[in-house]
C-alpha cells in the first residue's frame, strides 16, 4: 500500500482501477464563491510573457516557428524541453523546445510532408522513403481499400472531413489513472488483462493480445518520459503538484504519438482537487502555489501544437487542438461535482488571459451551486471562452464520470472510446436526390443513377421520396468508408498509450456526423409551404432555385419546420444504423460542424431555401443566418427539439449575443430606494432575494 | 370577458432581458399615439397592420418555453399596449391565472380619467409597471411627443393607488432630455409617487435610423450623436439626488407619499 494514499477514504478503487470510485469517496463539493482565488504569481507572469513573445514570433514567421523534419515523434523521442526550467512548476513539451512542431507520419506521410513543405520546411528524404517503401501508413492503407465510389464521394465533398490522412483523435485516455495509481500499477493491471484473454486464437483474440502488448509497451515508455524530465511516475503521485505533473505526462505522451483533430484532456479538475484539499489541510501548499501549478499546467495545454496544412487550418478556421477539459456537472447521488479546482481552472482565463484552448467546458446543470453559476457567468462575460454543455441531458446515458471529446462528443472516461467519423453533407445529398445523383458542381455522376426530378416546380412528396433513397445510399457509402478508415487506423496508427488508459473491454461509439441540417430543413419547408421553381442548365441539371412565397423557417419554434428537422436526423440515423459497423461500434451521430460549415457551403450548389451556391451553411445545428427572427429562446427551442437519442454524439448550437442584450446589471435596474424590493424579482424564494 | 379577443401584435421577442426582471417573453403591441422624436420602433406606430393574435395564441408561445421564464415573465410593450386596453387586460388576467409575472411597459399615453374603472380593472393583473416618463416639463413633453403629459402623470397616479410597483424609465437624448433642469424635475416628479422602486436611464442610440429609412420617414434626430453609458450614469445621479432631496422635503413637511 502506497503512502500516497494513506489519508484518502478507501474503497473499491484501491483494489481495482476505478477513478470514479476514488473521486466519489474523496471529493469535497464546494458551494462557496470565487473570493478564495489567488492571482497569478510573478513567475507565472514572466513565463506567460515569454509565451506571448514566442507567439508573436510564430505569427511573424507565418504561423509556424519551428518544425521537426527528422525525428519521428514518439513518447520518448525528444529530450526535455522547457520555457524556463527554474520557474516552471509543471514541465514537458512535445519536442525538445516549445513551439517546435513534431513529426508524426504514421497517419500519412504525404500529409506530414505537405504540412512541412507548405510551411517552408522539408522532411528528411530518408524519413519519406522509409514511410513510403518500408513502413505503411494509415493513409496508404485506407487508399488501398477505398472503392472508386468512396473516392468520388470524398472528392465531391458529399462526405467530408474524413480522418484518413492524419490521426482520428476523439479518444480520451483516462490520464488521471497515471496520477492515482502510478504507471507501474497500470502495467501490472494490463499484464493481468493480457494473461486472461481467451486462448483459442480467433483473429480478434490475436488482435486483443497484440494491442495489449502495445499498450504495455506504451506505458513502459511513459515511465521513460517521466525519467527524461527527472520524475519517477511509476509510483502514485503524492501531492497536487505531482498529480498534475503525472496526469500531464499521460496527456503529453498521447499528443506526442497522435495528432488527432481533437486531443481532449478529460475531466481532471475535481479529481485534482482531492489532492489540493489534502495539501491545503496539511499546509504543504498555499492557495497561491496551487493556482500557480494550475496556471503552468494550463499554459502547457495552450502550447500543444501539431504540424498542419493550410487546408486543414481553413477547414477548422484556425489551428485548434480541442484540448477539452470538462468541468463541474452533478453526480448521480445529487452532489455537485464542483470543487475549488473547478474555479481554479476557469480562473486561468483571468490569470493567463483569455484563450480558446484548453477548451474549458462547463457541464451545466440547473442544480450546480448558485455561486459557481455566477462565477461561470462572470468569467464568460470577461473572457467569452467557456463552452457549456447540458449535464442534465448527458448524465442520463453517461453517468457522472464522462468527459467531452472535441466539442460535444461525450464518453465515459476509460470505459468508452469513439471512432470519429467526420460528416455527411445532407444538403448536397438533397441536390443529388433532385438531380439523380449528378453532382451540381462538377456535373459528374457521383451518386447512383436514380431518376432525377424533371418537373419545373418541386413537389414535396416526390422530393422526399427521392431524398430518402439518396440518404439511404449515402449512409451506406459513408459508414463503409468509415469502416475502412478505422480498420486501417487501428492497424497502422493505433492509439496504444490512450487505450492503455482504458479498461480492457471498452464500448466503442461509431460516430457519424451531419452537415447542412438547417439548410435541408428550410429547403424542404420551402418546397412544402412555398413554391420552388427549378432553374436548369443546358443539360437539364438543376443549378438554382427560385422560391415564391414565404415558408416556415427552422429557428422560430415553429413545429411545421422543426418537425422536418427532427425527421431528417431520425431518418438518416436509421439508415446509418442499418449498416454493419467496424468492431461492434455503436452508431451515433453528431450535428456539430462549428467551423467547417464555411468550407462545406463552398462545395455545395444553390439550395431550395434560397441559399446561393458557395454560401456557408449554418454551423452545427444552428438555424441559418438571420432566419431566426423571434429571439434567442425561440431559436434555441427549435434546436432543442432535435432528437438527442438519435444524435447522442452531440448537437451543437453556436450562439452569439451582444453583452447588453443579456440584461442589465442589477444596480442600474433598481436602486436602494425602498428596502422591500422583492416585488421586482418574480418567483424567487425569499432567501435568494 | 370573451376568450376570442384579438390583439394586433407587431412582433414577439422570446428572449427579452431588458424589459423587466429576468428573462421575459416580450409582446410588442402594434400602434402608438405618441411620435417621440427618438423612437427606435417607428414600425410600431401605425394602428393598422400587425398580426392578429388571440390571447391564447400569445400565451401559447409563452407556455411552450415556460421553463426559460421562471425567473422572469411576460412584458407588454409596443407601440403602446394601453391603446388595446381590452386585449391587454384579458392577456394579463389570463397570464396571472397561469401564475405568470406580468409587466407593463408604457408611456401612459391615451390615459383618460373617464376610463378610470377600466384601468383599475387592468391594474389588478399587473405585477410591475415600467413607466416611461418622456419629459418632466410640460412644454418639453409636448415638443418631444406631440402631446401634453397630463395623461401619463395621471396614469402613474392610478398605478400608485393600485399599489403596483413602478420602475421609471427615461431616455436620455442630447439637447432634449439631458438638460440638468429637466433631470432634476424628473427626480421631483418621481418622488411624488410612492410606488417607485427603480430608475432605468437609457442612453439615446441611433439603432432606429435604418427603420426610418425602410419606412421612408425622415429621421427627426438626424446628426444627434449616441450617448454613452457613462453619460446615462451621470444623468441617473442627477435625477436620484433631486429625488432624494424631494423625498426628504416631503417627509419633513409631513406628506404621505403612499409608500409603506
Amino acid at each position: 500500500m502506497s503512502d500516497a494514499w494513506n489519508t484518502f477514504v478507501p474503497g473499491i478503487w484501491k483494489k481495482e482501477i476505478d477513478v470514479r470510485d476514488f473521486i466519489q469517496k474523496n471529493y469535497c463539493p464546494y458551494m462557496g464563491d470565487d473570493s478564495f482565488l489567488a492571482e497569478a504569481t510573478p513567475r507565472t507572469e514572466a513565463l506567460w510573457a515569454q509565451v506571448m513573445d514566442l507567439s508573436r514570433k510564430e505569427q511573424e514567421a507565418g504561423g509556424v516557428l519551428d518544425m521537426d523534419t527528422k525525428v519521428i515523434s514518439s513518447i520518448t523521442s525528444h529530450g526535455p524541453g522547457y520555457l524556463d526550467k527554474d520557474n516552471e512548476t509543471i514541465v514537458g513539451f512535445q519536442t525538445e523546445k516549445p513551439f517546435k512542431r513534431s513529426l508524426q507520419p504514421y497517419g500519412g506521410i504525404r500529409m506530414a510532408e505537405k504540412a512541412c513543405s507548405d510551411n517552408g520546411y522539408e522532411i528528411d528524404p530518408q524519413v519519406v522513403e522509409f514511410f513510403t517503401k518500408h513502413r505503411k501508413t494509415h493513409n496508404a492503407g485506407v487508399f488501398d481499400a477505398y472503392t472508386p465510389e468512396m473516392r468520388a464521394c470524398r472528392s465531391s465533398h458529399i462526405i467530408t472531413g474524413l480522418p484518413d490522412a492524419y490521426g482520428r483523435g476523439r479518444i480520451i485516455g483516462d490520464y488521471r489513472r497515471v496520477a492515482l495509481y502510478g504507471v507501474a500499477r497500470l502495467i501490472e493491471d494490463k499484464k493481468e488483462q493480457k494473461s486472461s484473454t481467451r486462448t483459442i486464437m480467433y483473429s480478434e483474440v490475436i488482435r486483443e493480445r497484440e494491442e495489449l502488448s502495445e499498450q504495455i509497451r506504451a506505458l513502459e515508455e511513459l515511465v521513460e518520459l517521466g525519467k527524461i524530465y527527472g520524475f519517477d511516475i511509476s509510483r502514485p503521485a503524492e501531492n497536487v503538484q505531482e498529480a498534475i505533473q503525472w496526469l500531464y505526462f499521460g496527456y503529453l505522451a498521447a499528443v506526442k504519438e497522435q495528432n488527432g483533430a481533437a486531443m481532449s484532456l478529460g475531466r481532471a479538475s475535481t479529481f485534482l482537487d482531492i489532492y489540493a484539499q489534502r495539501d491545503l489541510a496539511d499546509g504543504r501548499f498555499t492557495e497561491e502555489q496551487i493556482q500557480e501549478f494550475v496556471d503552468h499546467f494550463v499554459m502547457k495545454l495552450r502550447l500543444v501544437k501539431f504540424a498542419r496544412t493550410p487546408e486543414y487550418n481553413e477547414l477548422f478556421s484556425g489551428d485548434p487542438t480541442w484540448v477539452t477539459e470538462s468541468i463541474g456537472g452533478v453526480g448521480i447521488d445529487g452532489r455537485p461535482l464542483v470543487t475549488k479546482m473547478s474555479f481554479r481552472f476557469l480562473h486561468t482565463l483571468h490569470t493567463l488571459g483569455t484563450a480558446p484552448e484548453p477548451n474549458l467546458t462547463v457541464l451545466w446543470s440547473v442544480r450546480l451551486p448558485e455561486a459557481f453559476k455566477r462565477f461561470c457567468a462572470k468569467t464568460s462575460i470577461e473572457s467569452s471562452s467557456i463552452q457549456y454543455e447540458n449535464d442534465d441531458l448527458m448524465r442520463v446515458t453517461h453517468g457522472d464520470d464522462y468527459a467531452i471529446a472535441c466539442c460535444v462528443s461525450s464518453m465515459r472516461l476509460g470505459k468508452e472510446m469513439q471512432f470519429f467519423g467526420a460528416r455527411a453533407n445532407l444538403a448536397k445529398c438533397l441536390l443529388y436526390a433532385i438531380n439523380g445523383g449528378v453532382d451540381e458542381v462538377s456535373k459528374k455522376q457521383i451518386g447512383p443513377k436514380f431518376r432525377p426530378i424533371t418537373s419545373e416546380y418541386l413537389d414535396y412528396d416526390e422530393v422526399m421520396d427521392r431524398y430518402r433513397d439518396m440518404m439511404k445510399w449515402l449512409a451506406g457509402v459513408y459508414v463503409n468508408t468509415l469502416n475502412i478508415i478505422h480498420y486501417m487506423h487501428d492497424k497502422y496508427c493505433y492509439e496504444r498509450l490512450q487505450m492503455s488508459l482504458h479498461d480492457k473491454d471498452v464500448t466503442r461509439w461509431f460516430a457519424t456526423g451531419i452537415a447542412g441540417l438547417s439548410v435541408v430543413a428550410d429547403s424542404l419547408s420551402a418546397i412544402r409551404y412555398a413554391k420552388v421553381r427549378t432553374i436548369r442548365d443546358a443539360d437539364g441539371i438543376v443549378v438554382d432555385y427560385e422560391t415564391e412565397g414565404d415558408f416556415p423557417k427552422y429557428g422560430n419554434d415553429d413545429d411545421r419546420v422543426d418537425s422536418i428537422a427532427y425527421d431528417l436526423v431520425h431518418t438518416f440515423m436509421e439508415y446509418v444504423k442499418s449498416n454493419h459497423t467496424y468492431r461492434g461500434g455503436i452508431p451515433t451521430t453528431s450535428i456539430l460542424t462549428i467551423t467547417s460549415n464555411v468550407v462545406y457551403g463552398k462545395a455545395t450548389g444553390s439550395t431550395p431555401d434560397g441559399r446561393k451556391a458557395g454560401q456557408p451553411f449554418a454551423p452545427g445545428a444552428n438555424p441559418m443566418h438571420h432566419r431566426d427572427i423571434h429571439g434567442a429562446i425561440a431559436s434555441l427551442s427549435s434546436v432543442s427539439k432535435l432528437p438527442f437519442k438519435d444524435a447522442q454524439d452531440g448537437i451543437s448550437n453556436t450562439f452569439s449575443i451582444i453583452p447588453d442584450a443579456l440584461g442589465k446589471e442589477d444596480p442600474e435596474f433598481s436602486f436602494e430606494l425602498e428596502p422591500d424590493c422583492a416585488c421586482c424579482v418574480p418567483n424567487l424564494p425569499a432567501q435568494d432575494v | 370577458m370573451a376568450d376570442s379577443k384579438v390583439g394586433y401584435i407587431h412582433s414577439i421577442e422570446s428572449f427579452g432581458t431588458v424589459d423587466g426582471p429576468g428573462i421575459r417573453y416580450v409582446v410588442f403591441f402594434q400602434g402608438c399615439p405618441f411620435r417621440c422624436l427618438y423612437c427606435h420602433n417607428p414600425d410600431t406606430w401605425k394602428f393598422s397592420g400587425g398580426t392578429e393574435m388571440s390571447v391564447d395564441a400569445v400565451l401559447e408561445g409563452y407556455e411552450r418555453n415556460r421553463e426559460f421564464y421562471k425567473n422572469g415573465g411576460l412584458t407588454a410593450t409596443g407601440g403602446e399596449p394601453l391603446m388595446q386596453l381590452d386585449f391587454l387586460t384579458e392577456l394579463f388576467r389570463k397570464a396571472r391565472e397561469r401564475g405568470i409575472h406580468t409587466c407593463l411597459d408604457t408611456s401612459g399615453a391615451s390615459y383618460a380619467e373617464s376610463k378610470r374603472e377600466v384601468y383599475a380593472f387592468l391594474l389588478r393583473f399587473v405585477d410591475l409597471v415600467l413607466m416611461d416618463f418622456k419629459h418632466s416639463q410640460r412644454e418639453g413633453h409636448i415638443r418631444l411627443t406631440g402631446a401634453p403629459p397630463d395623461g401619463p402623470w395621471a396614469f402613474a397616479r392610478q398605478v400608485e393607488a393600485a399599489k403596483v410597483p413602478m420602475i421609471v424609465r427615461h431616455v436620455l437624448v442630447p439637447g432634449i432630455t439631458d438638460i440638468p433642469e429637466q433631470l432634476r424635475d424628473l427626480g421631483v416628479l418621481m418622488a411624488g409617487y410612492g410606488n417607485v422602486v427603480g430608475l432605468d436611464v437609457l442612453p439615446y442610440h441611433t439603432m432606429g435610423v435604418s427603420k426610418y429609412r425602410e419606412l421612408g420617414l425622415a429621421y427627426p434626430l438626424e446628426g444627434v450623436p449616441s450617448l454613452t453609458p457613462q453619460e446615462a450614469k451621470w444623468a441617473r445621479g442627477v435625477i436620484l439626488s433631486a429625488f432624494r432631496e424631494e423625498r426628504k422635503r416631503l417627509r419633513g413637511s409631513g406628506h404621505e407619499t403612499g409608500s409603506t
